[in-house]
């Protein structure tokens, strides 16, 4: 079935195209004359410039230590297993290996690398991890000159981490365990 | 033999040559400069040499993008010449000369100045000027044609056909719409049409509709938005100059900004005065040197108002369609550059 499309019917002066020219160069000017003098630019200078990144955003996964300056992680491996590109390699201390620093875990990793290259900043590993030892920061912009320098080794990864903790899932577990002992649930 | 004039004329041709790339470079900074600005963005502000701090200002200027045509130009200068497999080579090599030399080749007859001494500030005072322009603009789409061939692709295919129907549509009504200034003036030599605009003011007052009809042409002339079908980058990957890359294509790119330069130079010339100005004793020939440095100024300044309002025109105007071009190409400004040549003849022959 042919479908008419109702066109509307320019007048004379629509038909020069004089007005829609005007209009334009008007609207034009005008942005030219706010970038230009008015400083109005949407775009952000990005280097010297950044975004003010959101709470919770997921950035490169770095290893945090505890207060008393130890390393959390417990060299358990479960990040490892679940990294979905095989990002994290992880080397247990071995059965007479050097013990964990911290008094309440048995163990340490010997070495923990991260690939940089490989790594889709997914938030497995912080999620999957029972000591809450691996964060994802505020880091998205990881540069090197080769693909080795982009492997992270465990020293690099915990002085990028820093101490803090950020979410504390163990906290948030306890106290969703908690609102579901009583009726409704609240949380 | 003159050796005289053989020696100032390549003098000129050297400096004019010279000062049209450098306008050309510097046009295309303008383009992305003025684009960025009505699109609320920066523009190019990084390009700097290493020794940038020791230049007063560089910073300023590295806002500017001041170096930035150089870094271009280096950068299509060391680029790889790929050549395709599937183009016909002889044509492929040959098209971006004869796209550029008509381009460089027009400014040769426009009187960019009075005279600084005894030298007449034009390279070759013609008294067929107009003609001469005309012949060697329409040149200029052979390029275009013989790339969209040579490339051996559908696309740049497209971009040529539409160049040389888009051509023929508004190179007729380009030259219709000189007439009316010929008519007035009774001369096709450029510099007696500007003698005639300093004595009885500038053309653009006669002939209005002429210009109008002369600055739309010359946009469709250019390849420019709103005409800008044979290089249409939405409809035809990039239209004629698809194929090329590196050199080849910088110089279709140097072929497109100086035949901008041309037609804002015949602009100025026509229907602005050229390188006069009706005030502060510029408007006769100059007697010294400052005044013959002060005409070639005020020529170029008139003709950088055109270039800028070529490129803000760009960044304003979509494209016109295929059939609209046409349309008003044949259907309106033909017909009105006719009745505008018939009303300024019956005019002038009431006058006298």
């Amino acid at each position: 079935m042919p479908v008419v499309v109702n066109r509307k019917v320019l007048t004379f002066w629509e038909k020069l195209y004089l007005p829609a020219i005007v209009g334009g160069l008007k609207v034009t000017l005008k942005h030219a004359y706010n970038t230009l003098f008015l400083g109005k630019v949407v775009t952000m200078e990005y280097p010297e410039q950044k975004w003010t990144l959101p709470t919770g955003y997921r950035g490169a996964p770095y290893l945090v230590k505890d207060q008393d300056n130890n390393t959390k992680c417990v060299s358990c491996q479960l990040c490892e297993f679940v990294c979905p590109p095989k990002a994290i390699r992880i080397t247990p201390p071995g059965q007479n290996g050097q013990k964990a620093d911290r008094t309440n875990a048995e163990k340490m990793p010997a070495e923990f690398e991260i690939n940089m290259l490989r790594c889709i900043f997914c938030g497995f590993c912080q999620e999957v991890c029972p000591e809450e030892a691996i964060f994802l920061q505020q880091d998205y912009s990881l540069t090197g000159l080769s693909r080795s320098e982009m492997i992270y080794n465990k020293e690099k990864l915990l002085s990028l981490g820093g101490e803090v903790g950020g979410i504390q899932k163990w906290k948030l577990k306890l106290d969703e365990a908690k609102a579901q002992e009583s009726f409704p649930v609240k949380l | 033999m003159d050796w005289n004039f053989i020696i100032f004329s390549l003098v000129k041709i050297a400096v004019v040559v010279g000062v049209v790339q450098g306008i050309v470079a510097y046009s295309v900074l303008a383009e992305r400069k003025i684009s960025a600005w009505i699109q609320d963005r920066v523009g190019p502000n990084r390009t700097a040499p290493p020794f940038v701090k020791y230049i007063p200002g560089g910073q300023f200027l590295t806002r500017l993008g001041i170096f930035q045509p150089l870094a271009d130009g280096l950068k299509f200068l060391v680029k790889e010449d790929f050549t395709p497999a599937g183009v016909k080579k002889i044509y492929f090599f040959l098209a971006p000369a004869v796209s550029v030399i008509p381009a460089m080749l027009t400014v040769a007859v426009i009187p960019f100045g009075s005279n600084i001494g005894a030298q007449k500030m034009v390279i070759a005072d013609l008294n067929v000027g107009i003609l001469y322009t005309f012949g060697i603009v329409s040149m200029g789409v052979y390029g275009i044609v013989l790339a969209g061939y040579a490339a051996n692709s559908k696309y740049p295919m497209f971009g040529g056909i539409r160049s040389s129907a888009q051509m023929i549509s508004y190179e007729i009504s380009m030259g219709m719409s000189v007439i009316p200034v010929l008519l007035i003036v009774g001369n096709l030599n450029l510099s007696q049409i500007i003698g005639w605009q300093a004595t009885n003011g500038w053309m653009v007052v006669y002939a209005p509709i002429s210009f109008i009809i002369f600055m739309v042409a010359s946009f469709a002339e250019t390849n420019r938005t709103p005409f800008d079908l044979p290089e249409a980058e939405t409809e035809l990957v990039g239209g004629y100059h698809t194929e090329y890359g590196s050199m080849k294509f910088a110089l279709f790119f140097l072929a497109e900004y100086s035949n901008m330069v041309s037609s804002s130079a015949m602009m100025v010339t026509l229907f602005f005065g050229g390188w006069t100005l009706p005030f502060w004793g510029l408007d006769h020939a100059a007697t010294s040197l400052g005044m013959g440095i002060a005409h070639i100024l005020v020529f170029i300044a008139k003709m950088l108002f055109f270039m800028v309002v070529f490129i803000w025109v760009r960044w304003m105007f979509p494209r016109f369609r295929y059939d609209q071009l046409m349309d008003l190409g044949w259907r309106r400004f033909l017909p009105l550059a006719l009745v505008n040549i018939l009303i300024t003849a019956v005019w002038l022959w009431m006058r006298s």
